[in-house]
C-alpha cells in the first residue's frame, strides 16, 4: 500500500514536469489535479487501510495469461476476423474460469458463432467473420 | 383547496409536454425498443457480475453503432436501466447474492422469505414495490426537473464549477469509505481526461507522441474497461465459486394481503430513495440502504423483530427506494448535466456520445428528447411491472447460465462494441488496459466510479475554470463571488467531511460479502 501510494506520488511528479512544454493556461488545472493525488497519497500513507489479499503464484500467473490473450485479441481481430480469434480466445477465458477444457472449447465455439450471429445477422453491425481475403 | 391559477396552467403545461412524448415513444418500433430494453435490463441485473452500469456501458457502443437514432438509443438503454433495477431483485431472493449492489438490502429480507417456502410472495411484493418506486420518481422527475431547469439558468462558470466539486465531494463522501480514496480516484479520472489536444490552445498534453492519444481517450472504452473488462479479472480469480444452489421456485400468485400489510413501507420507501437519488452522488444504493433502516426503525414490536429474518416490509421497502433513486438520480443528470450515479454518469455519457448536452438549456431546445425519455420511462415500468410479476420463471431460468459461459460472453461483447465503434485496435489495448486500472483499484479499495465522473466532467470543469478566471481577471475569490456558489461549495465540503462522523453512527448491518459485485 506505502509502496502504491509512494508510486504515485512519483508518477504524479514526472506528470507535473511534462506540462513544461505547455503555456500558462493548460497547465493549472492539471497542477491542481496533481495537488491532490499527492495529497491523498500522503493521506493514504498516514492511515493506511488494511491490506487486501493479493492473489499469489499460481493466480497472478491465470491473470496474466488472461492479459495476454486479451492483448493478443485486441490486436488479432482486426486482420484475422472475429470467428477465430473469439471461439479460440472465450475458449480460453471459459477454461479459466470453468476449468473444464472439453466443456470450454464448446463454450468458446459457441459464443463464437452464436455473438457473430447475432452482431452481424441480427444488429447488422460491420464484422468480418474470417481472415481478410477469405470471404465475409 | 383552490390552487392558484398558474399552477393550473403550469399543470397543463406538463400533461402537453408528455402528451407530445407519448406520440413519440407509442410508436411501433420505440414501443419494441422499449420491451426489448426491459427484457435485456432484467436479464443485466438478475445476473450477478453485470448491473445497471456495465451492463449500460456495454451496450452503449453496440446501439450506437447499429446507428439508432439520439431517441430510440435513449429509449433502449433508459429502459434497459430501469430493467435493470427491477431485476437486481431476483437473484438477491432466490441466491441471496445481490444481481447488482443496490439489491444489497433485499438479500437482507428476501433471501429468509425465499427459505421459508415464500419466494414468490417476495418477489411479487419486490416486483410491486419497484414499480411503485419508479413510477412515483418519474412523476417526481416530470415536476422536479423543470423547475430545476430554471434555477440553473442562472448558473455561471463559478457555480458550474462548484457544482462538479460538489459532485466529486458527494459522491467520494457518501458512496466510498474512504475519503482520500475516493479523491484519488476522481483526480485520477480528471488526469485522464486531461490527455489530448488542449481545447483552448490546441496544444498536446499527456500524449507522450502517441498520435492515438491526440484526440483524448474515449470515455467509453474508459467505462467498458473499467466496469465490464475489470470484471473478467475478478471472476478468473474467484474462479466463478459463487454460483450457489438456488431456492425452489412455487407457483406465482399474488399475495394481495402482503402487498396491502408493505404499502406503506414502499411509500416511505420511495420518499427517501427519491431524495437519495436527486443528492448528486447518493445513488440507488444509498437509497435503498436508507428506506431498509428507515422502516426498521418505524416499525415497532414483534415486527421490527422480524427484520432480517424475512419480513415482507424489508423487502419491500429497499426494492422501492433502490428503484426511486434511480428514477430520482435522473433529475440532476438530466437539468444540471451532473450525474448522481455510476449508472447515471454511464447514461451521461450516451447523451454525450449522441450529442446531446444536458443541462438547463435541454428543456429548452430539445423538449423531445427530454419528454420522450420521460414518456418512455412510464412505458418501461408498466412492461417491467408485467414482465417481472407473471413472467418471472423466464428469468429466474436465465439465471443458470453458469458463469464460465457468461464472462467470456461479456468480454467478448465488450470488445465488439468498441471495435465496431472506433475500428481501432490501440482502443481495444487501452481498454484492456483500463481494465487492468479497474482490478487494481478495487483491490486497493479506491472506487471506480469517480473515475468515471472525472473523464465525463474534466474537460467541462476545466473550461468553466479558465472561464470563470477570464470574467475575473485570474481573481480566484470569483469562485465564491455568489450565493449560490458559496451554497454549493459549502454543501460540497459537507458532503465529503459529514460522512466521517456518520459512519460510526450509521453502522452498516451485515449483508453477504460478495466481491464480485459492481457499483451502482
Amino acid at each position: 500500500m506505502l509502496i502504491v501510494a509512494l508510486g504515485y506520488i512519483l508518477s504524479a511528479r514526472g506528470i507535473q514536469t511534462s506540462f513544461m512544454s505547455d503555456p500558462v493556461g493548460p497547465r493549472v488545472f492539471p497542477y491542481l489535479v496533481a495537488a491532490v493525488v499527492i495529497l491523498c497519497s500522503l493521506v493514504m500513507i498516514l492511515r493506511p487501510d488494511p491490506d487486501e489479499d493479493w492473489p499469489a503464484g499460481p493466480m497472478v500467473l491465470q491473470l496474466g495469461i488472461a492479459l495476454v490473450v486479451l492483448m493478443g485479441y485486441s490486436q488479432a481481430i482486426s486482420p484475422l476476423g472475429f470467428l477465430i480469434p473469439t471461439a479460440i480466445v472465450a475458449g480460453i477465458l471459459s477454461w479459466q474460469i470453468g476449468g473444464n477444457p472439453v466443456r470450454s472449447a464448446i463454450t468458446g465455439l459457441g459464443l463464437s458463432v452464436g455473438l457473430f450471429v447475432l452482431f452481424r445477422v441480427i444488429l447488422g453491425l460491420g464484422l468480418r467473420g474470417l481472415p481478410a481475403g477469405m470471404g465475409f | 383547496m383552490a390552487f392558484p391559477p398558474e399552477w393550473g396552467s403550469k399543470i397543463m403545461e406538463t400533461l402537453a409536454n408528455l402528451a407530445m412524448g407519448f406520440s413519440i415513444a407509442l410508436t411501433p418500433y420505440t414501443l419494441m425498443l422499449a420491451i426489448i430494453g426491459c427484457f435485456v435490463g432484467t436479464i443485466i441485473g438478475a445476473l450477478p457480475g453485470l448491473g445497471p452500469s456495465n451492463g449500460v456501458a456495454l451496450l452503449i457502443p453496440i446501439s450506437f453503432s447499429m446507428g439508432l437514432d439520439a431517441i430510440s438509443a435513449l429509449v433502449l438503454l433508459t429502459s434497459v436501466y430501469y430493467g435493470a433495477m427491477y431485476g437486481g431483485r431476483i437473484s438477491s431472493i432466490l441466491l441471496n447474492i445481490p444481481g447488482d449492489e443496490p439489491a444489497m438490502m433485499t438479500t437482507l429480507d428476501g433471501y429468509p422469505m425465499a427459505k421459508q417456502g415464500k419466494a414468490s410472495e417476495a418477489l411479487v411484493v419486490s416486483g410491486v414495490a419497484s414499480f411503485v418506486g419508479a413510477m412515483l420518481a418519474t412523476i417526481g422527475l416530470m415536476i422536479f426537473a423543470p423547475y430545476l431547469a430554471r434555477v440553473a439558468y442562472q448558473f455561471g462558470p463559478a457555480e458550474y464549477f462548484a457544482l462538479y466539486m460538489l459532485a466529486f465531494c458527494t459522491l467520494g463522501g457518501i458512496g466510498s469509505s474512504n475519503q482520500a480514496k475516493a479523491a484519488m480516484a476522481a483526480a485520477i479520472g480528471l488526469g485522464i481526461a486531461m490527455i489530448g489536444l488542449d481545447k483552448t490552445t490546441g496544444m498536446p498534453r499527456f500524449t507522450f507522441g502517441e498520435l492515438h492519444l491526440m484526440d483524448g481517450v474515449d470515455f467509453l472504452v474508459a467505462i467498458v474497461g473499467l466496469f465490464a473488462v475489470a470484471e473478467v479479472f475478478h471472476f478468473i480469480e474467484s474462479h466463478g465459486k459463487d454460483s450457489a444452489i438456488g431456492v425452489k421456485l412455487g407457483k406465482i400468485l399474488v399475495p394481495w394481503r402482503m402487498l396491502k400489510q408493505t404499502s406503506g413501507a414502499m411509500l416511505r420507501g420511495t420518499g427517501i430513495g427519491f431524495v437519495a437519488g436527486v443528492l448528486p452522488g447518493a445513488g440507488a444504493s444509498l437509497g435503498s440502504f436508507l428506506a431498509y433502516m428507515a422502516e426498521k426503525s418505524v416499525a415497532k414490536g414483534a415486527d421490527k423483530a422480524s427484520f432480517g429474518k424475512g419480513n415482507p416490509k424489508g423487502v419491500a421497502a429497499p426494492e422501492a427506494g433502490n428503484n426511486a433513486a434511480a428514477g430520482g438520480a435522473l433529475v440532476p443528470m438530466l437539468t444540471l448535466g451532473v450525474p448522481g450515479s455510476g449508472t447515471t454518469a454511464v447514461l451521461l455519457a450516451l447523451l454525450l456520445t449522441l450529442n446531446i448536452t444536458p443541462g438547463p438549456l435541454l428543456f429548452a431546445e430539445r423538449p423531445e428528447v427530454v419528454w420522450s425519455l420521460i414518456a418512455s420511462l412510464l412505458i418501461a415500468n408498466v412492461v417491467l411491472l408485467l414482465m417481472n410479476v407473471p413472467m418471472v420463471k423466464v428469468f429466474v431460468k436465465i439465471l443458470s447460465v453458469p458463469a464460465w459461459v457468461l464472462l467470456p460472453g461479456v468480454t467478448m461483447i465488450a470488445f465488439v462494441g468498441i471495435y465496431s465503434l472506433t475500428g481501432s485496435s490501440f482502443d481495444m489495448l487501452l481498454m484492456v488496459a483500463f481494465g487492468v486500472l479497474g482490478y487494481v483499484m478495487r483491490k486497493l479499495g479506491i472506487p471506480t466510479v469517480p473515475v468515471i465522473l472525472g473523464i465525463l466532467l474534466g474537460n467541462a470543469m476545466e473550461d468553466n475554470l479558465r472561464r470563470a478566471m477570464v470574467l475575473s481577471n485570474g481573481d480566484w475569490w470569483y469562485l465564491l463571488s455568489s450565493p449560490i456558489a458559496i451554497g454549493l461549495w459549502i454543501a460540497a465540503i459537507v458532503g465529503f467531511v459529514a460522512p466521517i462522523f456518520l459512519r460510526r453512527i450509521l453502522k452498516k448491518p451485515a449483508v453477504p460479502h460478495d466481491p464480485t459485485l459492481n457499483e451502482d
